[in-house]
């Protein structure tokens, strides 16, 4: 789809390592009268970073990201990108293209003269300016495309015109806000794969805001997780599904039962009764009430002796098929209930049925330990 | 701050495009502030002041209210506005409720009919009923006695007047209505008239009350019916005619103004938290009604519309006719002498021309004031205050009748400090008062339009580094091309037909073609009244025409963009 095209790398002033950090957020606050949308966010993009900002909605993302473009400006805090300070810097100052969920590209322009937007302002030669939208538009997978309005393409042609648009001008920073949540389904898969191949080609740094925890996960090189206005994790996708830091983020990211139990110290948590051992108590100390997490897909059915740790005798309540998978509600004697995805061969092997009792492990490894939850 | 001090090239222009937004705001405020605000304080700050300019706080008031004669204008203004208004309202929802609730055959043809009152001035109505009903009239039998010059004239014209602003506002209540509210009805076994009461009247309720308080205010404060069919009936707007142009009575047409502020006034607020109720009643996920057939019911309603619309037609239509008659009614040879203005004004056709410079001033430089001037208060993010206080005034002329409006503006200009006084009786001064008299409709029509915009057009230009003009002249004006082409009509239309506000502003040589009517009519050539009033009537249906075809026609091939 993307053709092989010579594209302008973005300005990128003096170069100073792959490693350093092209964009600074320290402690950005952004209030709306009493609700505060944003509080003490610090943040730092890498250079040709591809990083998410993922949440519910209302956690403050899309506000982070428009505070980045300079759209609504923060109540206090600082942000510079490319080592300038531009915190109070109009959005026309700051170096960046912006893609958004409703392409807002204009209705009657032409997709050649949306793309150009950008540059007939900087006053180049006419021929510069065809040249360099034709590039884009094969950049972008719609050669012959150029001369038709907006309301001829398809959703997602309309999405790729507005990112052509967006990178026309070379910015150092894309930024996208939810650019994919209009579209469907299947565009919404090959448009995921067009836009990462094309960041990375480019090296263009860039942040993408999005709901959607498949989105952030298929795409990112970092994902922001973010709650009720502040940063609750920074990581890479694996950190972020195998290691969540907090209950809202494993909650949030992926599937995952919690167990709400009291710690007992030197590694063991105590649930109902059942004594857990996980690999990590995080230093919780003794006593205090936690929960414990554990991915669907982490239950050890196979080959349960009953000599491994955790081993539990438990009853299969409830079977939801889910085509490759099924996913199973276990239930210990009352005490505890998970879930538990059992594949299609699984399901085979061992003959599971509802009502039916099973010996499962549940891996001290696999175990996260977090602080109880006010509402849990 | 922490500004970087080696802000390059572009932050620069950044800084100096949002000086430029709060500038221009800057500037619309103080244009509204000229050109509605001190005006209505000037009539406000000389209903307080006697002859000689000295502050004697509610004096007038005092004397106005114990002056029997005045006093009995204010009765009779209320209960004539009152009886109008409760003929206008029934008539006006069935009507409505036949273009919106029913199949019957026709409905632009009766849609287009309803409207046609808004074509011409007030007056010409009048003009037709004394043609009906006046001392020669054909049809002055039907009066059994009675005669039209009074109460029984003013409310009848009235009717027509404001017939299609019921209508429109009417229409517009019942079309928001929840078809599923209906079918549920329907499933649950309600009677038709059980419908009507629980579902239908209830949905139009605050519709109803709006129009309501919209004719009560037109009638209350509109000049040129009273002045030309009122016979010896003295109502509040004829007198504050009288206390300026015949008296030089200058505070008391002051106090006159202001009381007919108080109907207005009331009915902005009114309307204002009726429309928020009414927006409530209708959710996103609504569907709207679909009449089903129902013959009975749409031929009795068609013919109710014929006859309504025949009404509204011989209003206009006998005016028309009559121009055209030599000696009315003992010589009903046609001619077009009556077109010979020049033998009833000393302006001849020059008023005609002095309206439709005017209009088209003001549907210019209107239009251009007022679309910008939204743009500016819904799409630009400078000064938060400054665009609420340009809205404010904005929304301002919405509660201050034409009467009063033109008072203050009399004020305003005639006074020893003001320099703009050089600018009195010219079509400046007209145009500039008609402007400021419309502008709410057409500013609520373009800041309806612009919302219509994606919010993120401007933020798009702004990562592009593309200033909001550049934005303005390329994408905005050109999506709205339509809506400004309707808000240049409105103008136009409304600059032509207006009579309340301008009476007092003429001057010798800008005589609008709108008070050489009443010119005319008072000096007893009433034929020719009717015949620069069918001139005015011809010239704003055109323009309408016009604006239709352009919408069908040149936007329909220059905006391809708009079809998929």
């Amino acid at each position: 789809m993307l053709s092989r095209m010579t594209i302008d790398r973005p300005k990128t002033g003096q170069e100073s390592g792959a490693a350093d950090a092209f964009l600074v957020i320290r402690n950005v606050t952004k209030t709306f009268g009493t609700f505060t949308a944003l509080q003490d966010i610090d943040l730092d993009v890498r250079r040709g970073e591809f990083v998410c900002f993922l949440g519910p909605s209302g956690c403050g993302k899309t506000t982070l990201l428009r505070a980045i473009a300079g759209l609504d400006q923060q109540t206090s805090g600082t942000i510079s990108i490319n080592g300038r300070d531009v915190s109070h810097a109009p959005p026309s100052a700051r170096d960046f293209g912006i893609v958004f969920q409703s392409y807002a590209l204009f209705p009657n322009l032409t997709v050649n003269d949306n793309i150009g937007y950008g540059l007939v302002n900087q006053r180049r030669p006419k021929a510069e300016i065809a040249g360099r939208v034709a590039e884009l538009l094969k950049l972008v997978g719609l050669p012959e495309q150029g001369t038709k309005y907006p309301v001829q393409l398809s959703g997602g042609q309309q999405q790729r015109v507005a990112l052509a648009r967006a990178l026309a001008t070379s910015p150092g920073l894309l930024l996208l806000d939810e650019p994919l949540s209009a579209l469907d389904a299947r565009v919404r898969l090959r448009l995921r794969d067009e836009i990462r191949t094309l960041q990375r080609r480019l090296g263009v740094t860039t942040i993408m805001v999005t709901h959607d925890q498949e989105e952030a996960l298929s795409m990112a090189d970092r994902i922001v997780v973010m709650n009720h206005g502040v940063i609750e994790q920074v990581g890479t996708p694996e950190e972020i599904y195998l290691k969540p830091e907090t209950a809202f983020a494993a909650d949030f990211v992926g599937r995952m039962s919690f167990l709400a139990g009291v710690a007992r110290g030197g590694g063991t948590v105590d649930v109902n009764g059942i004594t857990l051992r996980c690999a990590d108590d995080r230093g919780m100390a003794a006593g205090s009430r936690v929960e414990v997490g554990l991915r669907p897909e982490a239950i050890q059915v196979r080959g349960v002796t009953g000599k491994e740790a955790n081993a539990l005798s438990v009853t299969v309540e409830d079977l939801e098929f889910l085509g490759s998978f099924c996913r199973a509600r276990l239930n210990a004697g009352g005490r505890l209930e998970l879930l538990a995805d059992f594949s299609a061969n699984l399901m085979r092997d061992m003959k599971v049925e509802a009502g039916q009792t099973l010996a499962v492990a549940l891996p001290a490894d696999a175990l996260r330990v977090f602080p109880a939850r006010n509402t849990a | 701050m922490s500004m970087a001090l080696d802000r390059p090239e572009a932050a620069r222009r950044g800084i100096s495009e949002q000086a430029v937004a709060t500038t221009l705001i800057g500037a619309l405020v103080v244009a509204l502030i000229v050109i509605i605000a001190i005006p209505l304080w000037a009539l406000l700050s000389k209903s307080a002041q006697d002859s000689n300019g000295a502050f004697v706080g509610v004096d007038n008031f005092v004397r106005y209210f114990s002056t029997p004669a005045l006093v009995r204008s204010l009765v009779n203004s209320v209960w004539v506005s009152a009886l109008a208004t409760a003929i206008v309202v029934p008539l006006a929802f069935v009507y409505a409720y036949a273009l919106t609730r029913s199949c019957m055959p026709a409905k632009g043809l009766f849609t287009a009919l309803s409207l046609l009152p808004i074509f011409a001035p007030s007056l010409l109505s009048a003009i037709s009923l004394i043609y009906i009903f006046g001392n020669q009239g054909f049809l002055k039998g039907w009066l059994f006695g009675n005669t039209i010059y009074g109460p029984l004239g003013i409310v009848f014209a009235q009717v027509t007047y404001c017939f299609p602003h019921a209508v429109m506002i009417i229409v517009t209540a019942l079309r928001m209505a929840d078809g599923r509210l209906y079918e549920v009805a329907d499933a649950l076994g309600t009677s038709k008239s059980r419908i009507f009461f629980t579902v239908t009247l209830p949905g139009a309720r605050y519709g109803l009350i709006s129009a309501a308080f919209v004719v009560f205010t037109m009638v209350i404060t509109d000049f040129g019916i009273p002045k030309v069919i009122g016979g010896q009936f003295n109502v509040l707007a004829t007198d504050a005619y009288k206390q300026i142009v015949g008296q030089q009575n200058f505070e008391m047409g002051a106090v006159v103004g202001l009381i007919l502020l108080a109907p207005a006034v009331l009915a902005f607020f009114v309307d204002r938290m009726v429309q928020q109720k009414q927006v409530a009643l209708l959710s996103a996920r609504a569907v709207p009604y679909e009449p089903k057939p129902q013959p009975v019911r749409d031929y009795a309603l068609m013919v109710y519309c014929l006859l309504i619309g025949c009404v509204l037609l011989a209003m206009l239509g006998v005016a028309v006719w009559a121009s055209f008659i030599r000696y009315w009614p003992y010589n009903l040879t046609y001619t077009l002498a009556n077109y010979q203005f020049a033998n009833f004004e000393p302006a001849g056709w020059g008023s005609y021309w002095t309206s439709i410079q005017m209009a088209l001033c003001v549907a210019g430089f209107g239009t251009a004031l007022i679309f910008a001037g939204a743009y500016l208060v819904e799409k630009t993010k400078a000064s938060p205050f400054l665009r609420a206080a340009a809205h404010f005034f904005a929304m301002l002329p919405m509660a201050v009748p034409g009467l009063v409006l033109g008072l203050g503006y009399v004020f305003f200009v005639n006074a020893p400090w003001n320099p703009l006084g050089v600018f009195y009786g010219t079509v400046t001064v007209l145009a500039v008062n008609t402007i400021a008299h419309f502008y709410t409709v057409a500013h609520i029509t373009a800041i309806t339009a612009l919302k219509q915009i994606d919010a993120e057009f401007e933020s798009v230009s702004a990562s592009l580094k593309v200033p909001f003009w550049v934005t303005f002249r390329r994408v905005t004006v050109p999506i709205c091309l339509p809506a400004i082409l309707d808000i240049a009509v409105y103008m136009f239309v409304n600059a032509l037909t207006t009579v309340s506000a301008v009476i007092f502003l003429y001057g010798a040589t800008t005589k609008l073609a709108s008070i050489a009517i009443v010119h005319m009519d008072e000096s007893g050539a009433t034929a020719a009244a009717a015949a620069m009033a069918t001139c005015i009537v011809l010239t704003a249906i055109a323009a309408k025409l016009l604006q239709l075809a352009l919408d069908r026609l040149v936007f329909g091939r220059m905006q391809a963009w708009r079809k998929r």
